[in-house]
């Protein structure tokens, strides 16, 4: 028996070989299906597994509450007369999430202003942040030299500061910069420790926008909070501005994972009672992985739809071809019939073509897949040098996006391509194996 | 000695759009083992209905068919098809090779449908393409030949499954006069050695050949006679 099947193989092969244009085109259909159905799934997984590194990066325990500067006409209710509008999340609510929400298991002030800094004759402007011990572990930042803020800084309200790599780099050129003071203001900060550099944070959306980290100095938060204060007044061509912000950051930490949407929902709920604008944004990492994950789930059966599409179109092609051949075939129909073959025998023989077209379409298709990494990569190359001002304006997650080939959409588009032969060629080998031999003999 | 085929009062109908056709009447006939018989007739007569009955393409509407110890009037298509691979060789008139095989593997391809083919049933097509002279072309296409050594293959195949006899459609039909001859001496031959042949021919000069010749004239059989000359 398995003998007679590799006759029957062999056969197949042998009749597929006498019109090789016509069985690559078949197979070529076939193939564009499988690798589409690849490349659109490591499309696919590629810019979601990115988002996802991305909200991961944020922490999945993690709630962050920003201030955002209110809408203009919600600033007009309060009344012109006062030029210094005061927003944001205030010192009472931290105290108070700290105090009513019981799962917070740590939480983070921040407080980021843009400032100038000088050493010497140097000056450059930069991120002024004022933070606590924590702020280092918590956006994984590594000391190069020194140390980072201690408890003692902060209760102390010490004038000592960290410098970033690049604020180091650019204060310090020649000196270690360790023991030395920096000017913020009108005061000066000693120099306790250098972090090392760090690659910027992407911009999530909604109220996390990218962060630079290279340029920071940071100082304790209660210094910055008696040294500087709450009112920041900027310089704008021929006028002042100024803002008033107790905080500009609060990063809550959730003792699990399982109270993270809970206790966002109580945390809005506290806000909220206190702020009659929206002047406060809260993103919660775990429920943007949620979205990100129903998004990707989206995104599979989309891109399943239209591979799919295509590979429907690649089994009409099969059939159609079948449907031209049995036709072409009918004498050898009859002389097989006749020398005794049996309806089986027939169906069988044109059921092997079909698969054999679609197991080597779907083979190459899945090795024209397995290219979508490499072929990507060189596109992107060949565009950025070709036209590099479109390059540029196109979003991110096209520029960045590497395919990653899912595991599982291997065997799926294979078996799948094999599946569509089968069925589409079983009725043009029904319809051989049904046509009557006397007919089919003496058919020209 | 059992006969190698039996009809016994088999009729042949076909409904057609214009009513019913009587393809063949009432026609009996025996065929013993080793005969040569011509079945001659104008077209129409039912030659071809003949032929198809006795090589188990078609099965009577009524009457009885048997081919050696088997009634086969009412056996499923799939026996049909297992009695022309194992009991029936048959030679057409444009010979019927498949293209895409070889000379041997065209020989081989009624064993193939029996289901076994061995290194001794392989050896036996050799022998078979020694027999027809056609030794030195195993691995030649259909299309490399001449129409002669196409039809000799095609009756090399008729006897690779040693049938109960051989059915030839105007084996000569496309031939020169010279090939003709040549056929009609192997067919001879073949004969001799025992082989029950059974022709089917509107040309007096390859009736004569035949032992017996039966004429068919509007579906029935109209004259039965031994030649003379044997």
């Amino acid at each position: 028996m398995p003998f007679l099947w590799l006759r029957t193989w062999r056969l197949g092969v042998k009749s597929l070989l006498l019109h090789p244009l016509r069985s690559l085109l078949t197979v070529l259909g076939i193939f564009i299906g499988v690798a589409s159905v690849v490349w659109l799934l490591a499309i696919g997984e590629g810019i979601s597994r990115k988002t996802q590194e991305q909200i991961e990066g944020l922490g999945a325990t993690n709630i962050i509450i920003r201030s955002i500067k209110p809408s203009e006409e919600s600033i007009e209710n309060v009344g012109s007369s006062r030029s210094i509008v005061p927003y944001g999340i205030t010192r009472a609510d931290f105290d108070r999430l700290i105090t009513t929400v019981p799962t917070i298991d740590r939480a983070l002030p921040i407080r980021e202003v843009r400032y100038r800094f000088g050493y010497l004759g140097r000056n450059i402007e930069g991120r002024l942040v004022g933070c606590t011990p924590e702020y280092a572990e918590v956006n994984q930042l590594e000391v190069d030299r020194g140390r980072f803020l201690s408890d003692t800084d902060d209760h102390k309200k010490w004038n000592h500061c960290v410098l970033a790599a690049g604020t180091a780099e650019k204060l310090f050129p020649f000196e270690n910069p360790i023991g030395r003071a920096i000017r913020i203001e009108q005061a000066f900060y000693l120099v306790v420790g250098v972090m090392k550099e760090r690659t910027p944070t992407a911009g999530i959306g909604g109220s996390l926008t990218a962060q630079e980290f290279n340029n920071d100095v940071y100082i304790p938060i209660r210094t910055l909070w008696s040294r500087i204060g709450d009112i920041i007044v900027t310089r704008r061509t021929g006028s002042f501005e100024g803002e008033m912000i107790e905080l500009s950051q609060v990063t809550l930490r959730v003792d699990k994972v399982e109270n993270v949407l809970k206790t966002a929902a109580l945390v809005k709920e506290t806000l909220k009672l206190h702020h009659r604008k929206q002047d406060y944004a809260v993103t919660v990492p775990l429920e943007l992985l949620k979205q990100a994950k129903t998004t990707r789930l989206m995104f599979i059966v989309f891109m399943g739809l239209i591979a799919a599409i295509s590979l429907v179109v690649g089994g009409i092609g099969i059939m159609n071809i079948m449907l031209a051949t049995v036709t072409e075939r009918t004498r050898e129909i009859g002389i097989r019939r006749a020398l005794g073959a049996k309806r089986g025998d027939i169906t069988r023989q044109f059921l092997v073509e079909t698969v054999a077209l679609s197991v080597v379409g779907g083979a190459t298709g899945v090795l024209g897949g397995l290219t979508c990494r490499p072929l990507i990569g060189a596109l992107r190359g060949a565009m950025q040098r070709a036209a590099p001002d479109v390059f540029e304006q196109l979003p991110e997650v096209i520029r960045e996006v590497t395919p990653i080939v899912v595991p599982w959409s291997i065997p799926l588009a294979f078996g799948i391509s094999v599946t569509i032969g089968v069925i589409f060629g079983l009725y043009p080998a029904i319809r051989a194996a049904a046509m009557d031999p006397i007919e089919a003999l003496r058919h020209e | 000695m059992i006969p190698a085929a039996r009809m016994l009062e088999a009729t042949k109908q076909y409904v057609m759009d214009g009513g019913t056709v009587h393809a063949l009447r009432d026609v009996s006939l025996e065929i013993p083992t080793g005969d040569y018989v011509a079945i001659m007739g104008p077209s129409g007569s039912g030659k071809s209905t003949l032929l198809n009955l006795l090589g188990c393409l078609d099965r009577p509407t009524s009457g009885r068919l048997m081919l050696g110890d088997e009634e086969i009037s009412g056996a499923s298509d799939d026996r049909l098809s297992e009695i022309r691979a194992s009991h029936i060789g048959f030679i057409f008139q444009s010979y019927n090779l498949i293209p895409q095989l070889s000379v041997l593997e065209n020989i081989e391809v009624p064993l193939y449908y029996q289901g076994r083919i061995d290194r001794r049933r392989r050896q036996r097509s050799r022998e078979m393409a020694e027999l027809v002279g056609l030794g030195d072309r195993l691995k030649h296409r259909p299309t490399q030949l001449s129409g002669g050594q196409q039809q000799r293959v095609a009756i090399a195949r008729s006897l690779i499954n040693d049938p109960y006899f051989i059915l030839a459609d105007e084996p000569t039909g496309n031939l020169d006069s010279v090939t003709t001859e040549e056929i009609l001496r192997l067919l001879g031959d073949l004969n001799e050695q025992g082989k029950t042949i059974i022709i089917v021919t509107h040309e007096p000069e390859v009736g004569k050949l035949a032992k017996r010749v039966v004429r068919l004239r509007d579906g029935s059989i109209c004259s039965d006679k031994q030649m003379s000359h044997v």
